[in-house]
């Protein structure tokens, strides 16, 4: 009951428009595509975090770039606001180089860290940040009172940011990023810590943002968040493109099988029995292998034949349907979270 | 527990080396600056000359022979020529165009030979009418007029040891009963020889207060409360470079936070935020030193509202260069500590050549030259010209070109620091 409650109050006060799009940026080139990545190239001393990355973003998709922690998503994202010196390749934001004014005032930016200031009131904040991207005067205060109704904020206008819990600061990191009207919004990792009633309001946010016609570059490992949100998705690891389309187009490229058998055995593999699964196309983790099946009925009993001719004890098996998170781990050979 | 306390904070200290480094840095540096200047200083101390002007109003024999044994004084530092404000070289003719040198701050003293002074130099009695030698004294430096004053008892004395036997048998004469002829030959027999030997000027061992000397403070006269104005200047700047160094702190918070991140992707350039902040610490700045000379204005006596415009100049250009010193800190420590461990040593330092800590006359010459380095050694003379010696506003022109020139240095070095977090 509690639960019901608590649910219902929060569908209440969910944001229903996002208004700051009245103040969109009309610097933008209309017909430019809003981001275009080519052949990007950039190392940190001996490591390459960037290694030939190409991607487009079309206006108004989601387009979701999911990795592991370290990946090269961060760093993407920050080659994109002319904060990374690229050894190769190139970036434009609607056909214009990064530290382009243009470019600059038709870009969002909302950070991984909550980057606001935390003794300054909510709208303080929005102020602040809508002043460095040229807003001022009426303007300012109305994309202020836009945003803080946006984000459910506006009964708490006036306290110490510090003092919000940690749902409303990433709402509040939301709309500091988006207070200028941005056509081309760049979305790093934007819900890292949220409890999921909190998560569900943000969600409801983006999906708001893309109804305005806004363009999104997502962050994210959150596999969920990625199927949910996103039009297209690239899977970004070791800093390369591995893979890249929706994720039907994914699952069918990747796994055509469309259905994985998915085999936790009590020991680590022998090498023998890991080159015979391989040379059926499994991926293997430890002691999971992943085996792409198109006839289960006829295919299962044939892989549990190499099983026990190896010796090795099953602990559990499992048949299900390629998703996103099989495709992650059949691409890179590594769960998504570690 | 406790040791598991104390074991994490090692580790934090030992990640962040220059940190590490800085911390034991400090206090050597800072002992030795300090030892430098006082200890095994005896033969530094006595280097220390004191500069001062001599006018001969008396023109005699005795009186000359005076300012000739002053100028071999080695204590002293005569000078008898003056620079005019229109940069020739002049004598000092008078004792106004010393009082002149005095109050704008080109020597601590001047010492006016007075007319008359060479018929009696010397007392030994109740006073015989014979004028007093005149020091004008800047007691900026209230050590100088009394050491000064001592030293021309022992010039006085030894330069003429014929004048001042001849003023005691004179007295002895006159208040002794008459002298016979055999003993009067004797004894200018005597004074003869003294005369013949004093060639060698300032022999030492003389002492005593037999040569008249009046002392007159020429600036602080007519002061309320001459040693605040010296107090205020000097540890208003310490504290503003403190107080800039903690605000610039701001920009390592900025980067910890991520804000320097998102304000670096909007239209705000590193130099407009650098400028920005620098904007606020110099406003905050002079809203400081106003409090505090406020302050001293009501419970301490300091003449604030007689020298408004020139404290605004000042208090301006001081704030500027203060507040870009504290940017060039944060933007050069990389953490907290750091920046804690270098703003200490700089401005501690500084503060101590520059004179906030204890006056520059103390210093030796050389030590001296050195502090006009530093921001405080500037600031404290042009707050000294306006509350000490009320300057006109364009006497600052030196200290505030220092300072204004000292402060866009310090920003394009901050701006070249600051580049490290602008691309990676």
């Amino acid at each position: 009951m509690g639960v019901f409650v608590l649910v219902a109050k929060a569908t209440e006060s969910m944001p229903q428009r996002f208004a700051p799009a009245a103040t969109i940026n009309s610097l933008a080139v209309p017909d430019a595509v809003p981001l275009e990545i080519r052949d990007v190239v950039k190392s940190f001393g001996d490591r390459r975090a960037l290694d030939g990355v190409t991607l487009e973003l079309r206006p108004g998709e989601i387009l979701g770039l999911l990795g592991p922690n370290g990946a090269g998503k961060t760093t993407i994202v920050r080659s994109i606001v002319g904060r990374v010196q690229l050894e190769k390749g190139s970036v434009r934001v609607f056909g214009r180089p990064p530290d382009d004014a243009q470019a600059k005032a038709s870009v969002g930016y909302v950070t991984q860290e909550i980057a606001l200031y935390p003794l300054l009131s909510p709208a303080e904040n929005l102020q602040a940040f809508g002043r460095y991207q040229g807003l001022r005067g009426d303007p300012l205060e109305k994309a202020v009172g836009e945003s803080l109704e946006w984000t459910g904020l506006a009964d708490r206008d006036k306290e110490k940011t510090e003092r919000l819990s940690g749902g409303m600061k990433r709402r509040l990191n939301i709309a500091a990023g988006t207070i200028h009207g941005p056509r081309l919004l760049l979305l790093d990792e934007p819900t890292v810590g949220v409890d999921p009633q909190s998560r569900e309001r943000i969600y409801g946010m983006i999906e708001e943002l893309r109804r305005n016609g806004v363009s999104i570059l997502y962050t994210t490992h959150y596999m969920e968040e990625a199927e949910r949100l996103c039009d297209r998705i690239a899977i970004i690891d070791h800093g390369r493109v591995i893979a890249l389309g929706t994720k039907d187009e994914l699952v069918r490229a990747t796994l055509p099988a469309a259905r994985l058998l998915t085999i936790e055995t009590e020991e680590p593999l022998t090498p023998e029995l890991a080159e015979a699964l391989e040379g059926r196309g499994a991926s293997i983790t430890d002691s999971t292998v992943q085996i792409p099946v198109t006839e289960p009925a006829r295919e299962i009993p044939d892989i549990l034949a190499i099983f026990r001719n190896d010796g090795a004890r099953i602990r559990d098996m499992a048949l299900k349907t390629a998703t996103l998170e099989s495709v992650f781990l059949h691409l890179t050979g590594r769960e998504l979270r570690e | 527990m406790i040791l598991a306390v104390a074991r994490t904070h090692f580790a934090k200290l030992k990640r962040d080396r220059a940190a590490f480094v800085l911390a034991f840095i400090v206090p050597v540096v800072f002992f030795s600056v300090f030892a430098s200047i006082f200890s095994g200083s005896s033969s530094r101390a006595a280097t220390r000359q004191i500069s001062i002007a001599v006018v001969d109003e008396d023109g005699t024999p005795n009186s000359r022979r005076f300012v000739e044994a002053l100028k071999r004084e080695k204590g002293l530092r005569v000078i008898d020529v003056q620079t005019l404000p229109d940069g020739r070289k002049a004598p000092i003719v008078d004792a106004a165009a010393a009082e002149g040198m005095v109050r704008r701050g080109d020597v601590p003293l001047a010492l006016i030979v007075p007319k008359g002074f060479g018929s009696a130099p010397i007392r030994f009695g109740p006073a015989t009418g014979a004028p007093a030698i005149r020091l004008l004294a800047d007691t900026a430096d209230p050590i100088a007029p009394q050491v000064v004053s001592g030293l021309v008892q022992k010039v006085a004395m030894t330069s003429m040891p014929d004048v001042m036997a001849q003023t005691g048998i004179d007295q002895l004469d006159r208040w002794g009963g008459d002298l016979t002829p055999e003993q009067r030959a004797r004894l200018q027999e005597n004074v003869a020889s003294l005369r013949s030997q004093t060639s060698g000027g300032t022999a030492a061992g003389a002492e005593g207060g037999l040569v008249p000397v009046e002392i007159r403070d020429v600036l602080g006269e007519k002061m309320e409360n001459p040693t605040v104005a010296v107090f205020a200047a000097g540890l208003g700047v310490m504290f503003l470079l403190f107080s800039a160094a903690g605000a610039g702190g701001a920009l390592i918070e900025e980067v910890e936070s991520g804000t320097l991140d998102r304000i670096l992707s909007t239209r705000v350039t590193m130099t407009q935020l650098l400028l920005g902040k620098l904007l606020y610490l110099s406003c905050v700045a002079v809203a400081q030193l106003t409090v505090m000379f406020a302050w001293g204005e009501l419970f301490f006596g300091l003449e604030l509202h007689r020298h408004v415009p020139g404290f605004v100049v000042m208090a301006v250009a001081t704030a500027i260069a203060c507040s870009t010193f504290g940017l060039v800190l944060a933007a050069l420590a990389r953490t907290r500590m750091q920046l804690v461990a270098l703003s200490n040593l700089l401005i501690l330092v500084m503060s101590a050549l520059g004179g906030s800590m204890f006056p520059r006359y103390l210093l030796s010459e050389k030590v001296q030259k050195i502090g006009l380095v530093t921001l405080n050694a500037w600031a404290i003379d042009g707050f000294m010209k306006v509350f000490w010696r009320d300057a006109p506003l364009s006497a600052l022109a030196p200290q505030v070109a220092f300072l204004l020139a000292a402060g866009v240095v310090l920003f394009a070095l901050a701006r070249r620091l600051a580049r490290r977090w602008e691309v990676a």
